[in-house]
């Protein structure tokens, strides 16, 4: 398994940016009453933001970069490395990665790619940057998470629309040797691949003009290959057992106990499914907050979303210890503990 | 475990099915209610009172509240 701690990394700040358009499940037109409150009441998505044509991922991510690093006084010339973690790229090729490096001003020796990961993505992101910083001795990094989904689920399937939502968000990393030890568990299973999944549009299957071709799947699902799938039974039982048994594993590895941890953040899925989860490892209410009435499930944005948007005072003022995991899309899954130690953490920004 | 204490489990989550409503022989998709949220709150259910786990393919197989019932017993063995 794959079990592992980064030193002298700290993280110094998260910022996060979504598109101005709010869009309310309520007003959802393919629902019928009763049907909307209670997929507001079991998925917990009251609202989420909606981008408008045009605008991607990495425009959010953008504005959050240039936010955060005026707000930490930090040079664009001081940027040495840059990972995007996206499943919405800019373009099939170049990585989006390597356009943010110049649209941010960062020098030619920055390294810079992506990362095609979603739910799991952020945690994935850290322990690679932290890594790559720690062995190369890299001071000051950026990692970009964030995806912009509503452009590929088809609006009238009830089984994805309402439920995701669309941000960017910047994470400030740097070498720092009194910095507490960030611990990592992470997990694939490719056996579940094909649970959320675009179908076309890779070399599988190539775009054609079938792809946008919109069927009835079942009743209230009309969508092309071409958008996003997802079957929602299979990625709540793989969750509510595969999520538990990672972190009691990762509570036993590392001798720690819920008591040690200010807050449990986990990637904002389903509030029925982060409930189970939440009571199967016994964490407290207080201790697990929520972003997704607000947003949705904004895939690997969801961990940094909730962290600006439920813990800003917190993590601005003191220290704060948090257990944090992802889970979804793959299937992949991850488990963090890490410490935020007054970082900088301005208000959400919006498009 | 009884079945009633099943089904009255099953109503008190199910908040706009009104209680007495569910029987042993009640098939799921006959609910005016019933959506795919309901297999959602089912699994979810089971998972948290019974630490039993219930596919969506086991749902698929059944059709009654006894049949689920069953499988819960089944597998709490």
């Amino acid at each position: 398994m794959t079990f592992f701690s980064v030193k002298n990394i700290s993280i110094r700040g998260v910022s996060a940016a979504v598109p101005s358009k709010i869009e309310a499940n309520i007003d959802y037109e393919y629902l019928s009453e009763k049907e909307k409150k209670l997929l507001i009441k079991t998925t917990g998505v009251e609202q989420k933001r909606r981008a408008p044509e045009g605008m991607t991922t990495s425009d959010l991510c953008f504005e959050a970069a240039q936010r955060l690093l005026s707000d930490l006084k930090w040079n664009p010339s001081e940027i040495e490395a840059l990972i995007f973690v996206s499943q919405s790229s800019d373009y099939y090729l170049p990585a989006t990665a390597i356009i943010l490096q110049d649209r941010l001003n960062f020098p030619k020796s920055c390294m810079a790619f992506d990362i095609g990961l979603g739910c799991s993505g952020y945690i994935y992101g850290l322990s690679v940057l932290s890594s790559i910083m720690n062995t190369a001795g890299l001071s000051k990094a950026l990692l970009m998470a964030g995806d912009v989904s509503t452009a590929t689920c088809s609006r009238e399937d009830k089984s994805t629309y309402p439920l995701f939502g669309d941000a960017g968000t910047v994470t400030a990393l740097e070498l720092n040797k009194k910095a507490k030890p960030i611990t990592f568990s992470l997990y694939s299973d490719g056996s579940g691949h094909k649970a959320i999944m675009i179908p076309h549009g890779g070399l599988r299957n190539k775009a054609s003009k079938n792809s946008f071709e919109k069927k009835e799947v079942s009743k209230g699902i009309v969508r092309a290959d071409f958008n996003l799938a997802l079957n929602g039974l299979d990625v709540f039982n793989f969750s509510i057992k595969e999520v538990p048994a990672a972190l009691k594993d990762f509570m036993e590895k590392t001798k720690q106990k819920n008591e040690d941890f200010n807050y449990f953040v986990m990637h904002q899925a389903n509030k029925l499914m982060n409930e189970t989860i939440r009571k199967k490892v016994k964490f407290e209410t207080e201790q697990v907050p929520y972003s997704i009435s607000k947003y949705g499930n904004t895939s690997s944005a969801s961990i940094p979303l909730t962290i600006v948007s439920e813990l800003q005072n917190q993590v601005k003022n003191k220290e704060i210890s948090i257990l944090m995991t992802g889970f979804g899309v793959g299937l992949s899954w991850a488990v963090a503990s890490l410490s935020l130690d007054k970082i900088t953490c301005p208000e959400i920004i919006e498009l | 475990m009884k079945i009633t204490e099943f089904i009255n489990a099953l109503e008190k989550e199910f908040d706009e099915v009104d209680s007495g409503t569910l029987k042993p022989d009640t098939n799921f998709r006959d609910l005016d209610e019933w959506s795919s949220m309901h297999a959602l709150i089912i699994i979810a259910l089971i998972d948290t009172d019974f630490n039993v786990s219930i596919s969506g393919e086991d749902l698929s197989n059944i059709e009654t509240v006894s049949q689920l019932f069953d499988i819960v017993i089944e597998r709490m063995k």
